[in-house]
This record gives C-alpha cells, structure tokens and sequence, in this order.
C-alpha cells in the first residue's frame, strides 16, 4: 500500500472558453517522488501546473493536494507550495537577497527568519558573492538559481518547476539540473515540465507524455524507452530532398522507420547491424548514426511529431 | 503577532521605492514653487485687480483660491499615474503579481496593499504640497494639516478606478490617452483654477461629476477656513470614498480574473 498521493488528479480538465488545455487527465504523485509532465509547448504542461499551484480553478474532475482541495484550501495549499514559473518574476530592481527576503515575507516569515533562510538558499544554488547585486544584470541561468532559491524560501513540501532551464546554455542546465538533484536527494518532491527529453531522462523517477491536453503515456524513463522505442536508433542522413527515394533502404532492417524532414530513423534492437544491412542493399547515406533511444523517439512513437520544432 | 499579509506586501513597495524616492521628492517639490508662482503671483495679480473677483473667489486672493486646488489635483495626478503603468509593470513586465499569486497572498491582499501604497504616495506627494504652501503667506494656515488627508482621500479615488481598468489590460496603449483626455482636462477644468461657476451649464455638471471636484472643494474649504456646511463635507468625502471603494472592490475582482484565471 503506498503512502497518500501529494496530488491526486482525476479526470482534471482546464477549458479556456471553447478551447481545452487540458483533457481528462489522471495521475498521482507520492511523496520524495521526481514526477515530469513532458510534452511539446500547447501540450497542457503549464495549464496542469497552475491548476497544481492552486492559481487556476479547474474546469472539470478532482484534483487534491495534500489531501486538500484547491477551490477551498488555495491559501493553505499555496503555503506549503515552492513554485519556478516559466518566465523569471524576480523583481529586476532589487537585490537578489532583496527579492528572497520579500518573498519570504509573503509567507509570513519573521524578517529574521526570511534573512537567515536567504542566506542558507543564496549558499545552496551557489550565489552567496551575488546577494547584494540587482538581479537586472544577472544572466539567465543565475536568475533562475535565483528563482529556485526563492521557491524554497518556505522550506515546501512540494517543488513546481514549470520548463526550468528552457532558454539556459547546456552549461547552465547542467548547474541547475544537480542543484535539483540534490533536492530530490534531500527527499523534495519535485514537478516539473519540459519539453527536453533529457531534462525528462536526468530528473524525473516518473513521468506522463502529455499530447494536446492527454496524457499518451506514463511509466519511468526507462519503462517508456522499452515499451515504445527499440534498444538502439540508427540515423541515417541522405542528400536533402531526397529522403522519399532512399525509404525503401530502411525497410525491412529494423523493427520499423520514421521519415523525417531531415532524416530517416530506424528503430532497430541492433543499430549496427541495420546499418550494415543497409550499406549491404546499396545505401549511399551522407552520414550515419547509431544511438540509444530517448524520450524523443517515445514522442514521435505516441504523436508522430518531434518535441521541439 | 504576524503582520498583516498588505503590510507584508507594502515591504515591497518600499524597497523599490528607495531607490527612487529622492528624485521623484525633488520634482513634487518644484512643480507646486512653479505652479505657485507662476499662477497663485503671476496671474493672480491680474485676477486680484479685476473689482468682483474676490466675491466670485469666495472672498479670498487668488493665490488663495488656486493653492488648495493644486493639493487635490496633484493626489490625483500622482494616483493615476502610480496606479497605470506600475500596476501593469507588476502584472506584465516585472510579473510580481504573479510572484505573489503563487504564495499565500490572495487578490484581495494585493489590492489593499495597493490602496494603501497609493495613500502613502499621495500623502507625500499633498505633504510636499502642502509645504511649498506653507511659504506663501495668504495661504499658510494650520488647516493645510488636515486638507492632506482631503487630497489623499482624491488620489485614492481615482487610484483605484485607475487600476482596476490597469489590472484589465494586456497592452498599455490606452494609458496615454487616459492622462491626456482624462487627466489633464480634469486638471484644467475640476475646479482648480477657477469656479465652475465660470463655465457653461452642461461642462459644469461634468465638472461635479468628478471626483476632483468634490476634493477641490473639501481642500479649500480645510486651507482657507472657509465655511462648509456638514452635509455638504460628508457629501464630499462620501463621493470620494465611493469611487474609491467601488475602484477597490472592482481590482479586486479583476486582479482574481486576472491573476487566478
């Protein structure tokens, strides 16, 4: 029997007039859990996340958090809650301790209490030599560890990450990704959205693929990569434009194929030994690349489509 | 003892402000000293000269009759403005609203620490006023104590109004246009520089209609220890609490439409 779920989601709907974000969705989170919602942008992601932040009302089914419902318990439940949104509300004008200090007085802290948790957080998400700057001239991956440590100022016992490290460089996504691997160590329950599947991969113990407001899918990284996706993925790349000409190479030598504007996959247990049955059938690819499945090729399995544009 | 969740929020206010507070002390300094110069001694001196003018005047300079306008009407300007592009910064550009949307804070914390932020602006704003005032002989009077609280209760009336449509908007085009059409007029014909008595019937009952009017009225009355009848006090101050009232309960509703959509 496993402990009560943080959230409890059945049948969750949000409808913005005649268009619905999201559709029917069902999932559970436990508590220590690193739970990913991954999709691409339209998906529903952020709508299911500001339903889960109690800051929209829900359209339709039941949602609990804490055992508690939104529509009557938003303040309680925001209380226990640490949210990353999208976009950076940091206040731009003031410091970075500034901006943790104040927002920790929306909480209620004591200002004693606020300033002595900012400083522990700014030590955290390694920022302690910013905390008298202006957020203003920091870069984007600082902000966002700026941001991370401000949602932990109320020390919550669930932590929203709405596309945490969409628009960082690689080396700021790394930063960041083991910063919240040390909070998922520490036993927080992380949610998180992202349309990177190796976001999805480093992070999540669970996650759904959500597609126009459903969810197509859930199990762990693992569970989803061998359920929908062979072992190994062989690119093959042919001159531009003429992908159509060179299908028939990639029938027939793996499990099955997909034809994309760039390239042409093939899903085989054995990329390698594809590879050589295509070379072998006169296949003059411009290049050639076999790899590990992702998340991706469990998206394109489930919607047909990538998951970034 | 915790503190009061719009207390908690003016904290905010004040941090941003500190930074800024000395400019924009400076300019409601120099802005009433040139007012004051240029319309209470410059033009007043003509309008003085003019047999009749003091009866139409209330009996007073026309220094005296201009310089409690300009309470009133610079809470009004500083209520607008403070309540137009920094509410919509707060909700689009800096996203703070947002930011406390996502803590315990409710719509309702928001706006009340907004009106209180704007009584706070608008208070200092009519202190300064009121201190340029007090350099100028015919209208230093101790009754400028209390037309302060009189201009803020003008400010709020039209603060609140002012960002309940703010807290509306997804794009800022309209603000201008506000200030232009809206504020200025107000400025020029609430009452402030001469008695509406002076315009035609029909601009003179949109000249009661508004708020400014009705501030005008209650600030003179308090700097010039003119007479005002009790009613007619309450029936000012009740005016304005209304539109500030009615502003409040209005943001406060759009900001939940807005902010927990």
């Amino acid at each position: 029997m496993s402990p009560e779920p943080l959230i409890h989601a059945t049948g969750l709907r949000k409808q913005f007039g005649d268009f619905t974000a999201v559709d029917g969705i069902d999932f559970n989170v436990q508590p220590g859990e690193a739970f990913g919602f991954l999709g691409p942008n339209g998906a529903g992601k952020s709508s299911t996340m500001r339903m889960i932040g109690c800051t929209s009302p829900i359209s339709g089914g039941t949602l609990r958090l804490f055992g508690l419902d939104p529509a009557t318990h938003g303040r309680d439940i925001r209380r226990r809650l640490g949210v990353v949104p999208q976009l950076d509300s940091l206040d731009q004008e003031l410091t970075v301790e500034e901006n943790l200090i104040i927002y920790g007085r929306y909480f209620d802290l004591s200002r004693a209490e606020a300033r002595r948790r900012a400083v522990e957080l700014l030590d955290f998400v390694q920022l302690t030599d910013r905390a008298k700057s202006r957020v203003e001239p920091l870069s984007g991956g600082m902000k966002r560890r700026v941001t991370i440590a401000r949602s932990l100022i109320n020390e919550p016992d669930l932590l929203l990450l709405d596309e945490p490290t969409t628009g960082l460089d690689p080396q700021a996504r790394h930063i960041l990704w083991d910063r919240l691997y040390r909070l998922k160590q520490q036993g927080v329950t992380l949610v998180l959205t992202t349309h990177y599947m190796d976001e999805a991969e480093q992070l999540c113990d669970r996650l759904v693929v959500m597609d126009a407001g459903r969810i197509v899918a859930e199990g762990s990284p693992r569970q989803l990569i061998e359920q929908h996706a062979t072992r190994e993925v062989l690119e093959l790349r042919f001159p531009a434009g003429t992908n159509a000409d060179n299908e028939a190479y990639a029938l027939g030598i793996g499990d099955r194929h997909e034809v994309l504007p760039d390239r042409i996959l093939v899903y085989a247990h054995n990329g390698d030994e594809a590879l050589a049955k295509a070379i072998g059938a006169g296949a003059k690819p411009e290049s050639a690349l076999v790899r590990r499945s992702t998340l991706e090729d469990v998206f394109l399995r489930l919607t047909g489509r990538t998951l970034v544009e | 003892m915790s503190t009061p969740a719009p207390l908690r929020i003016l904290e905010w206010n004040v941090a941003v402000y500190r930074r800024v507070w000395r400019s924009s002390l400076l300019t409601s300094f120099l802005q009433p000293i040139l007012y004051l110069l240029a319309m209470g001694l410059g033009v007043g001196a003509l309008v003085n000269r003019n047999t009749g003018s003091g009866h139409i005047l209330g009996g007073v300079s026309y220094i005296a009759f201009v310089a409690p306008g300009l309470l009133a009407t610079t809470a009004m300007m500083v209520g607008a403005i403070e309540s137009l592009w920094p509410v919509y910064d707060a909700l689009k550009w800096g996203r703070q609203y947002e930011a406390m949307s996502a803590t315990p804070l409710e719509p309702g914390d928001i706006v009340a620490a907004h009106a209180l932020w704007m009584l706070f602006r608008t208070g200092i704003a009519a202190a300064t006023v009121a201190a340029v005032m007090a350099l100028f002989p015919d209208v230093r009077s101790l009754g400028l104590i209390a037309a302060v609280p009189a201009a803020m209760l003008s400010g709020i009336a039209f603060a609140m109004p002012l960002g309940a449509w703010a807290i509306t908007r997804d794009r800022e085009m309209s603000f201008p246009l506000i200030q232009r059409f809206v504020i200025v007029p107000l400025f020029l014909f609430g009452g402030a520089f001469f008695p509406l008595s002076q315009l035609p019937l029909l601009i003179r009952y949109i000249g009661y209609s508004t708020p400014l009017w009705h501030g005008v009225q209650l600030c003179r009355s308090l700097t010039n220890g003119t007479s005002l009848s009790a009613l007619a006090a309450l029936g000012h101050i009740g005016y304005l609490v209304i539109w500030a009232l009615a502003g409040g309960l209005l943001m406060r509703r759009f900001a939940k439409r807005r902010l927990f959509a």
